[in-house]
Formats: C-alpha cells, sequence, structure tokens
C-alpha cells in the first residue's frame, strides 16, 4: 500500500497513451502533383524529375532520368521553344527556371563525359521499320530498341537528322552535336539506312519482315504561291535554301535577298542570307509583328544581327532585280487587307518561305489510311488507320517542332510496343496539376535567373558559330536550384519540423515522410507550409 | 554576429531542412533522433504555436546541453496540456510549482547543481506571457538582478489563453478578449503604455536577450543555442501564436508569426548586456492589415464599422519598430 510517495495515487505515465488522432476531421496526404513545366512539355519529359537530381550536383543521374522520355537533351537545350517555361510557376515569383540551358548542359556533359544509354531489355524478336530519321523516326527507334525490338531506319537523305540538319541552322545546332546524339542512338543496336527512300511502305515492310513501321518522313516539299515574275526573276524556296547549306555548293542568293513568310524558317533564311554575306536580308510579312509566328526571341535575334522586316507587306510581282510590294492593312479581325498602294524594292532574290507539304507517295495504295489537308490521319494511339502502321512528326496534324515530333516518337514506340504484344498501351493516369496556387512560396531563396552568353555580335553577322552559349557547371547548379520541385517532395523536412504534435515520421534520405494518424490532429499546418504543395487535406469519413 | 543564413541552396535556411545542406548545417529540428521533449500525445489545441515553439526551443537547448537539461515551468497553457495528472508528454526533466515563482525555483534548481557540482547540467525556466510579464514579473526580475545561471523561455500568445482567453499585459492594442470586448469607441483593449519584456530584460543589462518566432526555426535553434553557450541569465521571448484566443483557422499558425515579424509588429532581434547586436530584416514586407485581417481579435477593426484610425495607430507602432530596430534595408526604407 506505501509503494507510491504520499498523496499520490496513480502511477506516472506518457501522453503518448493518448490518441489525440481521434480529434481529427480531415487528415493530411501525401501526394505527387503535375508539375506545370511536365504538363506543358511536348516530349512529355519530367521535368521536375532529373532536375531534381541536377539540383544535388549528380548531373549523370539528371542526364539519365532526362533521356528517359528524350533521348536528345543537347539537341532540345538548343532547338527547343521551352514551353515548359513558359508554364514555370518560378516565373510569377522572378523569373522562370532556365530548364532549357540546364537541358543542354546536361546534354552536353553527357557527349564530353561520353555517357551512354542503359542497355536495351532483353530481345523480343520483333522487327520494326521506321522511316524517316529525324526526330520523331529517331526518337521512336530509341524508345523501341530500348524495349528489345529489332529497329531499322530507312532515310532517304545523305545523313541523319531530318529537319534538324536540313532546316535548322549551324549557328544554333552544330552539327558535332547532333552527329554525336545520333550515334548514341545507333550505339543501342539500331540500323540506319542512308539514301534509302521508301517507295512504297507496305512492299519495303514485306521485304524486311516487319511486325511494324512507323513514319515519320517529316514534311519536306515547299509551299508556293502564284507571283507573276519576268524570265530572269531568281526565285528560290527556302527548304531548298537551307538544304543546300549542308552541301558543297551554297546557295548563291546575291547582296540583296528578300524572304517572303513569317514563319521560323523565314527568319532561319534571313539569318543564313546575311552570314553568307549579303548586305541586305529583308523579310517581307503581310501582317504585324504581334501576328507573326516566328517566335519573338528569335525575330529579337535577327533584328539585332541587322535583318530587315517589312510589315505589312504582300510581293505582287518579281522581276529581274526588283520586286512589286503591296502594303496591306489589318481590318477588325486581324485579316490583311490590300490597300492598292505599291512600291519597288531592289532584290537580287526572293526566297519563298511558306511553309512545307508532306511528301505521302510512299503511301500510295495503302487500304485504310485517311488522308486530311495534306497530312495523314492517326487515332490517339499514332495508329494510322492501316493496322500495324503508325505515323507521327510533321506528317501528321500538330504543331511542327522537334520537341514535339520527339514526344510523337516516344507515344507511338509505346503503342507499337503494345500492339506488338497484342495488347493497347494505358498511359498512367496524369496528377492534378500543381499550379501556383498550391505552393507555399516564402520559402524560396530569392535567386534571379542565370542569363546564357551570347555570341558578340560581328561574329553572328559573319560566321555560323553557335549563337547562343551553354552554362558552365557552376551556374547550371544554380539554375537547376531554382527548381521550385511544385507538387514533388524534395525533403525539405518541412512538414516533419512544423508538426505540433510530432505526427510525422522522417523515413530518412530518399524515403520521405509518413504521417502517423495515431496522433495527428488534422490542423492542416504541414500542408500550409509545405513549400511545394505535395500534401493535401481530405476529409475524415464520418 | 548575427545568425547566418545560408544564401541559395533553393530554400536556403528557411525550411525547416534541406537536403542540399552539409550534416554540419541541418537544424536539430530536422534530425531523425531529435529529442521531441514535448511527446504526441500532449492536450494542446490543433495547430498550437506554444507546443510548437516549445519543441523547438527545448530540443534545441537539450541538443547543445547534451541531454543535460532541467526544466521549470510556470502554470499556464503549456503546463496544464502537457501534463494532465498523472500523465506527462516531457521527455526531459521537468517541475512545475506556481503560476509566478518559476523564476525562482529554476534559481534553486541551478544552485542546487552548482552546489553538487553539476557544473554540466544546465537550467531552463519557462512560462506563458501571462506567467511572464505579469504574474511572474517579480521572479523574473530578481532572477535578471541576480545573474542567476538560468535559461528562461517566455512563449508569448498574448493572452492567458489557458483559463479563456483573458488579457494580459503582452495583449496587444485593439484586441479581443474575454476581459476586453470590442464595444465602446476604442473596442478591444486599451493601448495604454504597453509592457516591452525584452527591452525591461535589456535595462537589467544581462548577458543574453533574444525574441524570436515559431516562423523563423533556424533563427530560434541559433538564438536558443547561442544562449546555452553563455552563463548567468538569458532571456527568450519567443512569439507562439495562438489559434483558440486569436480567431485564426489551426493551419494558419506560422503564417501569423511570419506576418507578426514582417509587419514589424514583433521585431526580431538579439542584444548582449542591453544593446541590440542582431536583428532578423523584414524580408518581404506587409502592412499590419495583412497580419491582422485574418484574425477574428481584431475583426471589429474592418467590415462594416471599420475603424481605420486604429489600424492606422497600430501601424504607426510597427513604423516606429522598423525604425528604431533597423528592420528594412536601407534602400527599401528610402
Amino acid at each position: 500500500m506505501q509503494s507510491k510517495p504520499f498523496a499520490i495515487t496513480l502511477k506516472p505515465g506518457t501522453s503518448l497513451a493518448n490518441l489525440t488522432g481521434t480529434w481529427r476531421t480531415a487528415r493530411p496526404v501525401y501526394l505527387d502533383r503535375l508539375p506545370p513545366c511536365n504538363h506543358a512539355c511536348p516530349a512529355g519529359e519530367n521535368i521536375q524529375g532529373w532536375l531534381f537530381h541536377a539540383e544535388s550536383g549528380d548531373y549523370e543521374q539528371a542526364w539519365r532520368s532526362l533521356v528517359e522520355n528524350n533521348p536528345l537533351p543537347a539537341v532540345m537545350g538548343r532547338v527547343c521553344y521551352h514551353p515548359c517555361e513558359g508554364a514555370c510557376n518560378r516565373g510569377q515569383l522572378d523569373e522562370s527556371v532556365g530548364i532549357n540551358s540546364v537541358e543542354r548542359f546536361l546534354g552536353d556533359e553527357a557527349i564530353k563525359r561520353n555517357w551512354q544509354f542503359d542497355a536495351p531489355a532483353a530481345a523480343t524478336g520483333k522487327r520494326v521499320l521506321v522511316v524517316g530519321a529525324g526526330p520523331s523516326g529517331l526518337s521512336a527507334a530509341y524508345h523501341l530498341a530500348r524495349l528489345g525490338h529489332q529497329v531499322e531506319i530507312q532515310e532517304a537523305g545523305p545523313l541523319a537528322g531530318g529537319m534538324m540538319r536540313f532546316g535548322i541552322p549551324k549557328y544554333r545546332l552544330p552539327r558535332e552535336v547532333l552527329d554525336a546524339e545520333v550515334q548514341r542512338i545507333l550505339n543501342l543496336g539500331v540500323t540506319l539506312t542512308l539514301n534509302a527512300k521508301v517507295d512504297n511502305i507496305e512492299d519495303s515492310m514485306k521485304q524486311g519482315n516487319f511486325d511494324a513501321a512507323f513514319l515519320a518522313v517529316g514534311a519536306h516539299i515547299a509551299k508556293r504561291t502564284y507571283i507573276p515574275s519576268g524570265d530572269a526573276a531568281h526565285i528560290v524556296d527556302a527548304v531548298s535554301v537551307l538544304r543546300s547549306m549542308e552541301g558543297e555548293d551554297k546557295p548563291m542568293l546575291g547582296r540583296r535577298v528578300v524572304v517572303y513568310g513569317g514563319g521560323n524558317t523565314a527568319i532561319d533564311v534571313a539569318r543564313t542570307a546575311k552570314r553568307l554575306g549579303a548586305t541586305e536580308a529583308i523579310i517581307v510579312y503581310r501582317r504585324t509583328r504581334e501576328k507573326m509566328p516566328a517566335h519573338d526571341f528569335e525575330v529579337e535575334e535577327a533584328l539585332q544581327e541587322g535583318v530587315m522586316i517589312k510589315w505589312l507587306s504582300t510581293i505582287k510581282q518579281a522581276d529581274e532585280g526588283s520586286l512589286t510590294v503591296e502594303k496591306m492593312v489589318l481590318d477588325d479581325k486581324g485579316v490583311p487587307q490590300p490597300t492598292g498602294e505599291f512600291e519597288t524594292m531592289a532584290a537580287d532574290s526572293l526566297v519563298l518561305a511558306l511553309g512545307q507539304d508532306v511528301d505521302l507517295s510512299l503511301l500510295e495504295g495503302v487500304s485504310g489510311l485517311e488522308i486530311k489537308n495534306g497530312t495523314v490521319q492517326v487515332s490517339s494511339n499514332m495508329m494510322t488507320g492501316h493496322a500495324g502502321i503508325f505515323a507521327g512528326g510533321d506528317m501528321v496534324p500538330s504543331e511542327r517542332t522537334v520537341t514535339v515530333a520527339v514526344g510523337h516518337g516516344k507515344k507511338a514506340a509505346r503503342h507499337i510496343d503494345a500492339w506488338l504484344n497484342g495488347t493497347a498501351y494505358q498511359p498512367a493516369p496524369k496528377h492534378e496539376l500543381a499550379d501556383f496556387g498550391k505552393l507555399n512560396p516564402w520559402y524560396y531563396s530569392d535567386a534571379d535567373k542565370t542569363v546564357r552568353p551570347m555570341l558578340d555580335i560581328i561574329r553572328r553577322k559573319t560566321s555560323f558559330d553557335e549563337v547562343q552559349g551553354g552554362l558552365d557547371e557552376n551556374n547550371a547548379l544554380f539554375e537547376a536550384r531554382r527548381c521550385l520541385s511544385c507538387g514533388n517532395c524534395f525533403e525539405c523536412d518541412n512538414c516533419y519540423g512544423v508538426c505540433p504534435d510530432n505526427a510525422v515520421i522522417k523515413l530518412g534520405a530518399g524515403k520521405g515522410f509518413q504521417f502517423n494518424y495515431d496522433y495527428c490532429k488534422g490542423c492542416g499546418l504541414c500542408v500550409a507550409e509545405c513549400p511545394c504543395g505535395a500534401i493535401k487535406m481530405v476529409a475524415e469519413e464520418t | 554576429m548575427s545568425f547566418q543564413p545560408v544564401k541559395f541552396y533553393q530554400t536556403g535556411t528557411y525550411t525547416v531542412g534541406n537536403r542540399l545542406l552539409t550534416p554540419e548545417e541541418h537544424s536539430v529540428q530536422s534530425g531523425q533522433t531529435r529529442n521531441n521533449s514535448i511527446n504526441s500525445g500532449h492536450r494542446a489545441c490543433q495547430g498550437c504555436g506554444e507546443a510548437l515553439g516549445a519543441r523547438y526551443a527545448i530540443d534545441a537547448a537539450m541538443a547543445e546541453s547534451h541531454g543535460q537539461l532541467i526544466a521549470a515551468n510556470a502554470t499556464g497553457c503549456l503546463e496544464v496540456f502537457s501534463t494532465p495528472y498523472p500523465e506527462s508528454s516531457w521527455q526531459v526533466p521537468w517541475i512545475h510549482s506556481l503560476f509566478g515563482n518559476a523564476p525562482a525555483v529554476a534559481t534553486g534548481i541551478a544552485a542546487a547543481m552548482k552546489v553538487k557540482g553539476k557544473h554540466e547540467v544546465r537550467v531552463v525556466a519557462q512560462g506563458g506571457d501571462g506567467g511572464t510579464t505579469d504574474i511572474g514579473f517579480g521572479c523574473l526580475s530578481g532572477m535578471f538582478e541576480r545573474n542567476d545561471d538560468v535559461l528562461y523561455i517566455c512563449y508569448d500568445n498574448q493572452a492567458y489563453m489557458n483559463t479563456g482567453v483573458q488579457r494580459s499585459s503582452a495583449t496587444p492594442p485593439a484586441a479581443r478578449t474575454a476581459t476586453t470586448m470590442p464595444v465602446g469607441s476604442e473596442p478591444g483593449n486599451a493601448f495604454g503604455q504597453g509592457k516591452n519584456l525584452p527591452e525591461i530584460a535589456m535595462a537589467h543589462g544581462i548577458p543574453y536577450v533574444a525574441t524570436a518566432t515559431v516562423a523563423d526555426l533556424r533563427d530560434l535553434e541559433y538564438k536558443v543555442r547561442k544562449a546555452m553557450n553563455i552563463r548567468g541569465a538569458r532571456y527568450i521571448h519567443l512569439f507562439v501564436p495562438c489559434p483558440l484566443g486569436w480567431g485564426t483557422a489551426s493551419h494558419d499558425t506560422i503564417r501569423m508569426a511570419r506576418y507578426a515579424k514582417e509587419s514589424g509588429l514583433f521585431p526580431v532581434f538579439e542584444a548582449e548586456h542591453g544593446e541590440v547586436t542582431g536583428v532578423l530584416k523584414i524580408r518581404h514586407k506587409i502592412s499590419v492589415e495583412e497580419y491582422m485581417q485574418p484574425q477574428k481579435r481584431f475583426a471589429h477593426l474592418f467590415g462594416k464599422n471599420a475603424h481605420p484610425e486604429t489600424v492606422a495607430r497600430i501601424q504607426a507602432i510597427a513604423d516606429r519598430n522598423i525604425r528604431k530596430y533597423g528592420l528594412l534595408d536601407e534602400e527599401e526604407v528610402a
């Protein structure tokens, strides 16, 4: 009876006996949300995922994570129009993360250090024919090869790369970069046959004993428009000008070059003409800068290099050494209307950059196909109306960019793989979007974007050296660490720290956290103070 | 030498942890083996700032004293919610005696340890703003004056919350409490003269005085660890929002503490021997309105029968703090 001190009736206890979790009306749960960059990426890259590794300086792991979705990071880091950066939540804080420049850094690092892809899966014995060695074909070949299929690319041209080689000028994409990334794909065991134009896809499939085919022939035929012209007028198309830049004989454009069109190709040709020695490179475009389809930064770079742009003008007549141009006005709907005012401008040559069509001759006689507006129609699994024939890139209806093409290649490869196995590929359901409102931006350090160096203007006007420089290791690391990791835990320990009830269990580096619902009172502090929006409250069932 | 924040590393030192920092740079709270000085199962309200602040502070003190720590506790929320007989949440030797005598009890413990030759055993005393600024004020001043080897931590939630939200001398002007109702021409708590305890502590000339909030963990840990390396009387005034007494959402506790600091209403600084030696600058300045509007205890100042003149008087207090302590960088003041 006297085992306890005077006036003490109960043994000492611990508050752990008191399960305060019963107070809760809502519980926090960890989740992954979809970062806006990933959501915007046409190639379906897990950008936040590879930046996570780059943040800790593990560039090889970052690169390996990147190439899970896109085998061409060094190319992407130069030519992609980076819709990811447009969507980046950091843009609402200071400036978007320089995703594109970090991607290029990783791509260049991989070339420098000769990193190779992980070995393919066990051979399946299936054979797939890829027609065209452009970004879409290369991407499909890469993904199919990694899945264990035997892939042969048949390319009509003398070199691989498609529009990356014959459309994009060297000053934007040095060829040794392209060659290195193509070679790495071939190292996976992909066969590349050059100068092999496929005339009839069904015959080619039969001959080579292929189980499926992916068509990615691109759009190489320049669109024409009727311009009355004298016999001696020098009119060429942009596609052939850019293509001939890859050969021995450079195009002869003269001193005064006029480019007709308002897309990125028009800009590329005008800048190329300038570098070839033209004293004047003038773009004639029928609408205004705001309405121009070309990307504004490219317009800006062209203007810096001395390219001139004649807005609100159409070309009515071409003669030897001169052009007749009509002034236009925009009507209420923004459509250009003729004014009847004409003027003459001097021009040694006229380059037409009015868009491209697809060469569909290889599909003649193939049953089940649907062709609309000069493009092949494909269903959501990238298959044409003919079973086993898939298509992607510029030859199917879509935005025509390298990144979209790479995305098509990946998507098609997954569906081809499923189709070869007699199943259907089901993409994982998308997570809900991690928009800016889901973040607690207080926690991110203030850090301005790193600007990539630009080549000096004299060399930009006279040489084909690359215009935009890359980041070095220091500023690439800095830039990677600007990532907010939207919607995905980056182990900042905030939830673990801010819980007044010690109801968050830290599982250790790389393992994340877990709630202890025995004691979680459901206050929601962890949700409110999670910087990246990777926790949400869910009502308890009553 | 004030707290040196890590400049970049994605989140710098703003978050509790940061996987990009070296292990030496990690906070006590981010450690898997932190002491959890107040265990789970305590009966504090959802989102309690005081429970959180006490764990932050005592864990840091435990780390710095290598587990050789004794805590005396004044009556108040912290004592009530952590030790309903016969349970205790404390993972540290802990004693409660009266509302007003925690500093004196701690002084006694420190003296006993000295007599026993246990120099490695350190003593903290803790209490709420009521136990510190009102009821225990005499004992505390004595402890300061004798320079007893105790670290006193005041968890300031600006009223007597445990007994039903009555006004204390730390309750801010215009705030509604059970005893300062929002009626009359000057609703809520009177403006009065205020009772700034950190400055009173500084006036004693004791070796170390600091203020901190639960929104700046790294700053708080730095101050506790620094205090633990000093012998003599030390005082830390820790700002801990109270969802119940302030009428704020339980998930807003840390945001409220952050806003108090960012508005300038609660200056975060440290002082040695009566002189200010460092301040935590305001990072993104906000108006006092942004801080007060989410709190129901200030609801009568806004809306239909608003009192903009009262808000302006409170803004003037914040502006004076900013000027007095230099809370903004020079170019931002201009």
